[in-house]
């Protein structure tokens, strides 16, 4: 499981948000006339103002409790709209979004934990940010890649869990990092829905208390270091497809904006640089150059996309994106056979050296990767 | 956008609350411990500043553009962050722009401003073009000092073989050396020196965001405790195994004295790098538990001064002129004199680190080295070789990380940057 999230409808704050970037910056005391006051204390979650225009809403949230606490804005099936997490006690913080009309709730969850004391909120009229034609094409295109990478790995996932139902572990090893890589080319937009990502890809490590333990992981351990698939592991391979089954149904669901696939191109590499470079994530397995690969190939997409758009207002910063793109692209083609195998040397195989290599040719795409968002909506 | 620089002018600098550090008041004597090489510790007595000078303000701005670089002869300050980077493309176009925009980067972040447009205030979905950790502190005397190394001017990478300077040599191997490749090395470096550590992190820290597809940070030193010489009324600073260190260095102010040990002439026919220096850094770790678990005599014999006042042996004050000759012959001090040297002297710049622990429970600490010098071939390589071989202190120190550059001369002006005369 990763902490990034695809910040959908926080990201399209920003473009409408754009024109008043000096009005946004006097208000972010969270003292301007426009802003919803949350009060968060540890047994109640007050909210000053339930019925908003949509458009861009502010909120204003004090802790007054005594616990670490963090807000969400959330869709009615619990997509989250806009969060801050991370609030101490005794402190402010603001969270801005842009809404649409319909149904909300904001939630405080004292301690970070659980579902969180709610308070409805009715978002009505207003009127959405603007759009070019040019952007609206990109969007509706990634929607499709979307879309098509989730229909693509079903039948992959069916392969790996019918081999771990079977119990046959050669066969389920050979298709576990193959089942992953539609996930991989496009988890933030996954992990926008917020209830699916913690199911299927989280690693022990990040297991909150009381949480079971399901999905990939889990079953990566029982592969490669159990060396065993007993009586609940196998029963959780049903569980993973019937759990992607809803990923494949509700991804279209996302909200998707020009921003949100800039950022969500960033965080896929920030993915690949805290977590696949240093061999965390699939440490059983050791695929993780699959997961890197698939990463690096659903960051590329987002680029692609935007790149029309970005490279009218910075043809500087494309250029280089094209040239860092191609240099990591080539970098990983040293650890495959073909450009067309997904056959990626175990990452345990790879030295110190060579992770470092791979490290800065990261974070030389990362950096200025960060700055794509604010290419296109400039 | 108010609010990008966190100091508009030094004078805010002076009267801005904060107490300066109990270092700061010391203000310059010099660098140097007497360990490695250079060790010279005590040991550099040729040459000596005059008088005491003023004391610095720590916070003050130290001003970036000169003959010579800044961070060599500029009073030593508090911490130290140095980094070596390898540069990671092929193109030299790219590597000129790099060293150009490091160059105006360096002038904001020394004068006590923000890189770029700052670290608030732009757009929302944008990071901010500075990290923001140094808002709000002082300039604290931050200097950045850039070095290239010898790999930068191999054959096949950027045309500079032809311009590689002869003092830039490779380091031979002394006897007792234990290099890790990971700590050694690097095509570039810089040197950030500040009276706080969160300026001089903040500094390497942007440099190298700047630099990510063009560089890449090979290995990195953080330093504290500056081995340096001082003022003669004040307090010597002790290394870390307690003896006081740098009690003579060669003096910022010394003109005369850096002219014939630390920058490079005109006379040595080193074109670009007339006005520059060669540096060599050593991480030199110290093993600090034995080192406790020997006896006081052997100690002082060890470095050839005694450990309460620091008086060479058999005299009685720090600064008195050592009798050599009374030493051990493998007496620190002894060796790394000029005298025994055939007058090699170098400028020290060291600083104490400690890493925490190495997973065998022992300390990680020891002295970062750092020496500048006209010709590495006639001061470091001749001094180490022979502490190499005879230094008692050997038996308690292993030298782990080694690397050498030429440091350019200063930039001039505005219009200036870090490695034009080379690249021009």
């Amino acid at each position: 499981m990763r902490a990034v999230r695809f910040s959908v409808v926080t990201a399209a704050a920003t473009v409408a948000a754009l024109t008043a970037v000096t009005g946004c910056a006097e208000k972010s005391d969270g003292k301007g006339d426009g802003a919803v006051q949350v009060v968060a204390k540890d047994d109640s979650c007050d909210v000053s103002k339930k019925k908003l225009p949509a458009g861009h809403i502010e909120l204003a949230v004090q802790n007054k409790g005594s616990k670490v606490t963090e807000v969400y804005v959330l869709f009615p099936d619990d997509r989250i709209v806009a969060e801050r997490e991370n609030i101490g006690p005794g402190t402010k913080a603001t969270i801005t979004a842009e809404i649409k009309a319909g149904s909300y709730e904001i939630a405080c969850k004292p301690g970070m934990k659980g579902h969180g004391i709610r308070q409805k909120i009715e978002v009505s009229g207003g009127k959405a940010a603007k759009r070019s034609p040019e952007m609206d094409k990109a969007v509706a295109a990634y929607r499709t890649y979307v879309q098509a990478q989730a229909d693509e790995t079903l039948p992959k996932v069916k392969v790996f869990t019918d081999a771990v139902a079977a119990g046959d572990i050669e066969a389920a090893k050979k298709a576990y990092s193959d089942s992953r890589i539609g996930w991989e080319r496009t988890e933030p937009v996954a992990e926008s829905f917020g209830d699916i990502d913690p199911k299927v890809d989280v690693r022990a490590d990040g297991l909150e208390d009381g949480q079971k333990w399901t999905g990939w992981h889990r079953l990566e351990k029982a592969l490669w270091q159990d060396k065993k698939l007993g009586a609940e592991e196998k029963a959780l391979a049903p569980t993973l497809y019937k759990d992607l089954l809803d990923w494949q149904k509700r991804v279209g669901l996302a909200e998707i904006t020009p921003t949100s696939m800039a950022n969500g191109a960033k965080e896929l590499l920030d993915e690949v640089a805290t977590g696949k470079v240093t061999g965390e994530e699939d440490r059983y397995s050791h695929t993780d150059l699959v997961d890197f690969k698939a990463n690096v190939e659903g960051a590329e997409q987002c680029y692609q996309l935007l790149k029309p758009i970005a490279s009218k207002n910075d043809a500087a910063l494309t250029g280089t994106l094209d040239k860092q793109f191609a240099a990591l692209n080539k970098l990983l083609d040293k650890y495959r056979k073909d450009t067309s195998s997904y056959e990626f040397t175990s990452y345990d195989k790879v030295s110190k050296a060579d992770r470092k290599e791979l490290s800065d040719a990261v974070n030389a795409l990362a950096e200025p990767l960060s700055k794509l968002a604010a290419a296109v909506t400039k | 956008m108010s609010g990008k620089s966190r100091l508009t002018s030094a004078g805010e600098a002076e009267t801005s609350p904060g107490a300066p550090s109990r270092r700061a008041l010391l203000g310059w004597g010099g660098a140097g411990l007497a360990l490695g090489a250079a060790a010279a510790g005590v040991a550099v007595a040729s040459v000596r500043s005059d008088g005491p000078q003023a004391a610095a303000d720590s916070g003050a701005a130290v001003p970036f553009h000169g003959v010579h670089q800044a961070g060599i002869a500029t009073a030593v300050q508090d911490r130290l962050h140095f980094a070596a980077f390898d540069v990671t493309t092929k193109d030299r176009a790219e590597l000129v722009a790099l060293l150009k925009e490091w160059t105006r980067a360096a002038e904001r972040m020394t004068a006590g401003h923000a890189v770029g447009d700052g670290a608030y205030g732009g757009l929302a979905e944008a990071p901010p073009d500075d990290t923001g950790e140094a808002l709000g502190l002082r300039p604290s005397r931050l200097t950045l000092t850039v070095g290239f190394g010898p790999s930068l001017f191999a054959k096949g990478r950027f045309g500079l073989e032809d311009r590689r300077p002869d003092a830039l040599v490779d380091l031979p191997k002394f006897p007792g050396d234990n290099l890790d490749a990971a700590r050694s090395g690097g095509d570039l470096c810089v040197q950030a020196c500040a009276d706080d550590p969160q300026v001089a992190v903040h500094a390497i820290r942007n440099l190298a965001r700047i630099g990510m597809g063009r560089t890449a940070i090979r290995w990195s030193q953080l330093g504290f405790g500056k081995t340096s010489s001082t003022t003669p009324d004040a307090q010597t600073p002790r290394n870390m195994m307690g003896f006081k260190d740098g009690t003579r260095n060669i003096s910022g102010t010394d003109t005369a004295a850096l002219d014939t040990h630390v920058w490079v002439g005109e006379k040595d026919r080193a074109g670009w790098m007339t006005g520059g220096s060669y540096l060599v850094a050593r991480r030199i770790r110290m093993h600090i538990e034995t080192w406790d678990r020997t006896g006081l005599q052997e100690q002082e014999d060890v470095f050839g001064r005694d450990k309460g006042e620091g008086a060479p042996v058999g005299k009685a004050r720090e600064r008195d002129e050592p009798f050599l000759k009374a030493m051990l012959p493998t007496a620190h001090v002894r060796l790394a004199h000029p005298d025994s040297n055939g007058g090699a002297t170098i400028l020290r710049r060291g600083y104490s680190f400690t890493d925490g622990t190495d997973g065998l429970g022992r300390l990680d600490a020891g002295l970062f080295f750092l020496a500048y010098q006209r010709d590495t071939r006639k001061a470091f390589v001749p001094l180490q070789r022979r502490l190499a071989a005879h230094d008692a202190l050997n038996e308690y120190i292993q030298h782990v990380g080694s690397a050498h550059f030429a440091v350019p001369p200063g930039v001039r002006d505005t219009d200036d940057w870090w490695g034009r005369a080379l690249f021009s």
